[in-house]
């Protein structure tokens, strides 16, 4: 049997934005079970990036691969239901109820008449439990708070189901509590054969949950391998500008600002 | 639609479409009252056997003969025109994402008042003073889409800003032309200015293109759904949002221009109607744009009946009563749904 191509696969890729380069060069490749996670400074383009590996933006170099194939020879409208991904949150300008939020994720699914379906309501609501939002569903989404608008979103994406998850800062807005509850929730996806790869400002959350890290440094460069490759003082001190310390704690390195 | 099982439920999706499968059908149904109200009502009083034969085309009669040529025309337009400013404005929202958008604010009626309200300074005949409408509005719309779309970005807030500005010179244009003209030119103006559907004597093609405008809508309306959501997240889930935003500002415009050619700037129901539907049957298009549509032309309708009978035999701009009618209904819902 062939071994299944990376879900997502990055090959000499530049970004640009204006003329700032954002990353130059750039290959890596993410397998089923990885989680990668991309580390910067503000403004380094991590949100740019993405939106790139996500096909939302053309690259000035190089090739993104989604399952082994750029975007574009996937057939239009079927890349959806391979990768999704959760934008930083936008403000809402009309009321919807939670369930009808949720349910956006099923749209790749349904054809232009199609309404959604019992079955597709099932899918939403599970994933709103998944979520800690059971008995939300009839809720407008304005009397929700920060945190419950973030986890409706990602409820949203996993009730898209794709093979590869693109979050942009997923734990904005969310308390501790919530903040493990997502990041175990898509370790258990990735370790189901999806591929996760996250923009987190976190550092130990990082080393905890990461299995490759992607470093902007935001003149362009960038350092790429395994999380404890990675993550050491002396890159992260260079990468952020600011000294830090690591200090063990049994199996849990901890990266402290010096 | 699929209710399967889950129907009996009270809650989740099944009940959501009930209620708006409801509220559909009550617009039907009050669109069918409007039209026998609008037909029989007025200086000659028509009873509803009368108002069937006339229909039927077998009456010979003078009542035929007013319902025929002079009602039906007048209803239909305002129904038609009704349901083009409503759904314009409903798809003008989503487009913009911005809530207080309606089917003017890109400057569309600016410059179908600048067309319309040239012809009537020319003297010009109603046919010119339409032509002159729609000839305004089309330049109106092209010259905001050239301007907000000339280095190929497409943000709303570029989009909004050149279409409020274009419609402030319109604005201007139009005091220039109202104060130039000559004394027994205004109120025709005026009429013009605040919609005034006693001059329509065409409605068909405003007929027809709502029909059409409406099912070109439709197929997109749950892409729209997600375009109202933010870009990002509708393009990441497939939705082709440029060609999507090219679709709505084009028919938004078309839909518009033909309803001020008709009626002219009937102010108030593309903005309002959208929103009281909303309040009714929440923002999924699929259900919002036919019924914003239908509601549009039934309040339309009405409120054009209401502006030739209440104080007859003197004839109100239809614009007016849509105001008078629509700001408290709707400050009344507002309330009533505190969020």
């Amino acid at each position: 049997m062939d071994a299944r191509p990376p879900v997502l696969a990055a090959e000499g890729l530049a970004v640009q934005v204006g003329r700032r380069d954002v990353c130059r060069d750039l290959n890596f490749s993410l397998q089923a079970g990885d989680t990668l996670v991309i580390l910067g400074r503000n403004g380094a383009g991590k949100t740019t990036l993405l939106h790139t590996l996500a096909g939302l933006r053309d690259a000035t170099r190089g090739a993104v691969l989604l399952s082994g194939q750029p975007y574009a020879a996937w057939p239009r409208g079927h890349e959806a239901c391979l990768r999704g991904l959760l934008a930083q949150s936008q403000p809402d300008f009309f009321s919807a109820t939670v369930l009808e939020t949720a349910l956006v994720g099923r749209h790749p699914y349904l054809g232009r008449w199609d309404w959604e379906s019992p079955d597709d309501e099932a899918i939403a609501l599970r994933a709103l439990a998944q979520m800690g939002l059971d008995g939300f569903a009839e809720r407008q989404v304005p009397t929700l708070s920060g945190g419950e608008r973030q986890r409706l979103a990602i409820a949203a994406l996993l009730v898209q189901q794709p093979r590869l998850y693109l979050l942009d800062e997923p734990l904005s807005h969310l308390d501790l509590h919530h903040e493990i509850s997502v990041l175990d929730h898509f370790r258990s996806l990735a370790a189901g054969g999806a591929g996760v790869a996250m923009v987190l400002h976190d550092i130990n959350l990082t080393a905890r949950y990461a299995s490759h890290v992607l470093l902007l440094d935001s003149q362009g460069g960038h350092v790429f391998g395994r999380a404890a490759e990675v993550l050491t003082t002396d890159t992260l001190s260079a990468a952020y500008g600011h000294p830090l310390r690591a200090i063990t704690d049994g199996p849990h390195t901890l990266f402290v600002p010096a | 639609m699929a209710h399967g099982q889950a129907a009996m439920r009270n809650t989740g999706l099944p009940s959501v479409r009930r209620r708006a499968a409801a509220v559909l059908a009550g617009l039907v149904l009050a669109a069918l009252a409007t039209f026998t109200w609008s037909l029989s009502a007025g200086a000659l009083p028509v009873s509803f056997d009368d108002l069937l034969t006339a229909l039927s085309g077998a009456g010979g009669s003078m009542e035929s003969d007013i319902i025929r040529s002079l009602r039906l025309p007048r209803a239909v337009a305002a129904f038609a025109c009704g349901g083009l400013l409503a759904l314009a404005g409903a798809l003008m929202q989503v487009l913009l994402r911005n809530p207080l958008a309606d089917p003017y604010v890109l400057g569309i009626s600016g410059g179908a008042a600048v067309g319309a309200l040239g012809a009537i300074l020319a003297g010009a005949t109603a046919g010119w003073i339409d032509a002159g409408a729609f000839i305004g509005a089309l330049g109106a719309t092209l010259l905001v889409f050239g301007l907000a779309h000339g280095d190929g970005s497409w943000t709303q807030t570029r989009l909004l800003l050149t279409g409020v500005i274009v419609a402030a010179g319109c604005g201007a244009a139009v005091a220039l032309m109202l104060s130039l003209a000559p004394e027994g030119r205004v109120k025709g103006m005026l009429f013009w200015l605040m919609g005034d559907a006693s001059g329509a004597t065409r409605p068909w093609p405003a007929l027809g293109l709502l029909a059409i405008g409406l099912t070109a809508a439709l197929p997109f309306a749950r892409e729209l759904n997600l375009l109202a959501r933010g870009e990002v997240t509708a393009r990441a889930l497939g939705v082709r949002v440029g060609r999507l935003r090219g679709l709505v500002y084009g028919l938004g415009s078309l839909l518009t221009a033909v309803a001020v050619t008709t009626v002219g700037s009937v102010g108030f129901i593309g903005l309002i109607v959208p929103h009281l539907v909303r309040l009714a049957i929440g923002n999924d298009q699929r259900l919002l744009l036919p019924a914003a549509t239908l509601a549009g032309g039934v309040l339309l309708c009405a409120a054009d009946t209401a502006a030739r009978t209440v104080v007859a035999p003197i004839q109100l701009p239809v614009g007016v009563l849509t105001a008078l009618i629509g700001v408290p209904v709707f400050l009344f819902l507002l309330a009533r749904h505190p969020r």
